[in-house]
């Protein structure tokens, strides 16, 4: 089989150049860096840190000796004007000085740290919540209320959306920011990943068309099969560096975990989650967490890791026949923004709008986006951690994959015509005549 | 027998008559020049045979039968315009193309080996194709062209690129593929490269055939009976040159050697070249 000797070459050729490698086995570290190198500085972050001395010259006199020390802050109380206190700071008898202007009679709810070297941001929030405590505690002992009643009194409702299975009859709980955020990761992922790959098929056509080779190939082999020896080729190139990406990230994080003691790993946990705290969740309830862990279990890895195969498959095949056609088309890369601009806009429109899918994934507008060929490998993966019905994703699929069967054809058309011509400025008019021929 | 017939064909490329009722026979283990001005339809006609294109009429035969998918391992292309894949070793990728002409990669590497040692340039397998000169490259070319044995070799403009002294060693390899039992197909500009090797041509202008037959044929009809005369005359007076018009050269002898000693009396034959600018012009007029 010819187009087999074309697949060789194809992958061997990526996977064996240096750049390949190094993307390939540094990524994983990267991504492993990105997991615990936050958790590795915070824990370690204060003992970086030297003591520091930080005068409080206190006005209103509501908070001396109430400000907790720390291990990385002491609190001085000093009974002195701000000037001469600031003198000290500069005299270096202090890093720092405190400032909270007032009388007795004020409630303060302002502060000025003075000092020569910019402090971190943990004093600062350590010091506007240790005040914010002490203020609250005195304003509602002047009312006559006991804060321990009001302490009591907080309630953190929590409302648990369940989604009813209809067939099973089985239900789950769901969590829509968890699976908001899967859904972005994964068409994300399938976004990239397309326009990356996509690429390096019109790359690897162009250089062909260049370097004069293609006229020897295609009388060896026909263009078709040099075309989708190059698609088919560079996509095992994806798919091994997908898997490498995998196995690696899991050996490095093996690794890691291995010797970080597990408390710093759950921490690295609580820093990514803080991002998760915006859309909802309340790392620090540990009844949330669990939650979360629940949530992850019920969702179908499964599935959706075979739905993205599929997706990507597809919409990289569908796309890369697309760019093969530009790639044949024009002579060098810079003309090919005018072709390569619509085509990548089919792509970014689901991009564009995921939340806006993401909020209401059963609406109608997600329905096309994951439905219409173009958008839906973005558009359901959006959709799919959401649960999509299963005649959904199936006619989704068969769209896409009967899509990508004209759209190679239509390509190899113009991919044919195209590799062929030189030193012509071609328009959009000229390919379309070039599909009749 | 003929090796190769082209019959009638035609190729229409929007409203432009790129081949307009072409026909060919080219006799096997002949090499057949295929002459014509830039744009005459050389290279598409060479794609038809190489079934890059497809011919909109008419019909091709190789070896008696009509081209098939199959006869592709039966052809060798060495286009005029020509490359290699910058970044890959020379060695590995003459033996993907010989693998894309459908040779067995033992088969192809051990031949390979050889045509290397035979050119001089076995020290280059492993090296990227971008570190050759362009000279070297069109060594590699033309051995991957004749690899794989190819019954049918198509040569577009072979010696563009090559010194002198290569250019003779590719024309000795043409030869003696030509006497291991080639049919070569040979296109070109240089005339005199023509009148060197071709035992027949064709010339074409506008995708129309405007001539036709050997080699000797064509320069007999074209003569215009010019003679080169050169006589020592009686009187001891120096030697002298005439270029001569005559259509009797018995005639012409007969008083040439009334005035003195006849030293050479050659006909002047029209070069291939005058020939191809003649018919040309005349042609595009």
């Amino acid at each position: 089989m010819r187009i087999g000797i074309i697949i060789e070459r194809e992958y061997l050729t990526r996977v064996k150049k240096r750049s390949f490698l190094l993307i390939t086995f540094l990524a994983p570290l990267f991504f492993a860096a990105l997991m615990f190198l936050p958790a590795i500085l915070m824990t370690n972050s204060e003992k970086f840190e030297t003591k520091k001395i930080i005068a409080v010259c206190d006005e209103s006199t509501l908070f001396n000796g109430k400000l907790e020390n720390t291990d990385a802050n002491t609190f001085i109380y000093i009974d002195k004007s701000i000037d001469e206190a600031k003198q000290l700071v500069k005299d270096g008898v202090y890093d720092g000085v405190l400032y909270i202007p007032g009388t007795k009679l004020t409630v303060p709810t302002n502060a000025e740290l003075y000092s020569i070297k910019q402090q971190p941001m943990t004093l600062t929030s350590h010091i506007r919540s240790s005040m914010k405590q002490i203020v609250e505690h005195q304003k509602l002992m002047s009312s006559g209320i006991d804060p321990a009643i009001v302490k009591a009194s907080a309630t953190t409702i929590n409302i648990q959306q369940i989604k009813m299975n209809e067939k099973e009859g089985g239900e789950q709980k769901s969590f829509s920011e968890f699976e908001f955020l899967l859904g972005l990761i994964l068409a994300l992922i399938i976004y990239f990943v397309i326009f990356i790959f996509g690429s390096q098929v019109m790359r690897g056509v162009i250089e062909e068309k260049t370097n004069r080779i293609i006229e020897v190939i295609v009388s060896s082999v026909k263009p078709f099969e040099l075309m989708m020896g190059k698609i088919i080729g560079i996509a095992l190139v994806g798919l091994t560096q997908f898997l490498l990406w995998g196995v690696l990230t899991l050996a490095i994080s093996g690794i890691a975990s291995a010797f970080l003691p597990t408390q710093d790993v759950f921490s690295a946990g609580t820093v990514m989650s803080e991002q998760i705290t915006e859309a909802g969740i309340n790392p620090n309830n540990p009844d949330t967490l669990t939650e979360v862990f629940e949530i992850i279990h019920s969702i179908n890895f499964k599935d959706i890791l075979w739905c993205f195969l599929l997706y990507f498959i597809g919409g990289y095949f569908l796309y890369s026949a697309m760019f093969a056609a530009i790639g044949a088309a024009v002579d060098n890369e810079t003309d090919t923004q005018q072709f390569v601009t619509p085509i990548s806009l089919l792509l970014v429109i689901p991009m564009v709008c995921s939340s806006i899918i993401s909020t209401a994934p059963d609406s109608s507008f997600a329905l096309w986006m994951s439905m219409i060929p173009f958008t839906s490998p973005v558009g359901m993966m959006l959709r799919i951690p959401f649960g999509v019905p299963i005649w959904q994703v199936v006619l989704s699929v068969a769209l896409l994959y009967a899509t990508f069967i004209v759209f190679t054809w239509l390509a190899s058309k113009v991919y044919r015509t195209g590799i062929l011509m030189y030193g012509k400025k071609v328009s959009w008019k000229e390919i379309f005549k070039w599909i009749k021929y | 027998m003929n090796y190769l017939e082209i019959n009638n064909v035609s190729k229409t490329y929007g409203t432009k008559k790129v081949l307009n009722d072409i026909s060919i026979k080219v006799p096997k283990q002949s090499i057949y020049g295929l002459l014509g001005p830039n744009g005459a339809g050389k290279t598409t006609l060479i794609r038809i045979l190489n079934q890059i294109t497809m011919p909109d009429s008419g019909q091709v035969l190789l070896d008696g039968n009509p081209l098939s998918p199959n006869d592709i391992a039966k052809i060798g292309y060495l286009p005029e315009e020509r490359g290699l894949y910058k970044k890959m070793k020379v060695g590995e990728q003459a033996i993907y193309l010989a693998q894309l002409k459908g040779m067995d990669r033992k088969e192809a590497d051990k031949r390979l080996r050889q045509w290397f040692v035979k050119f001089d340039i076995a020290n280059w397998w492993d090296k990227k194709v971008e570190e050759l000169s362009k000279g070297m490259q069109q060594k590699v070319q033309f051995i991957v062209t004749v690899i794989h044995e190819p019954k049918l070799l198509i040569f577009d403009e072979p010696f563009s690129g090559f010194d002198p002294i290569n250019v003779n060693l590719l024309k000795n390899e043409i030869l003696e593929l030509r006497e291991k039992g080639s049919t070569i197909l040979f296109s070109t500009h240089n005339m005199s490269s023509v009148e060197e090797l071709c035992d027949n041509i064709m010339l074409i202008n506008k995708g129309e055939k405007i001539l036709e037959g050997s080699v000797y044929d064509i320069k007999q009809r074209f003569k215009n009976h010019t003679y080169d005369v050169v006589y020592k005359p009686f009187d001891g007076s120096e030697e002298q040159h005439l270029t001569v018009n005559s259509t009797n050269p018995n005639e012409l002898i007969r008083d040439i050697i009334e005035k003195g000693k006849l030293v050479s009396f050659n006909e002047i034959l029209p070069s291939m070249n005058e020939i191809f600018i003649n018919l040309v012009s005349s042609s595009n007029q």
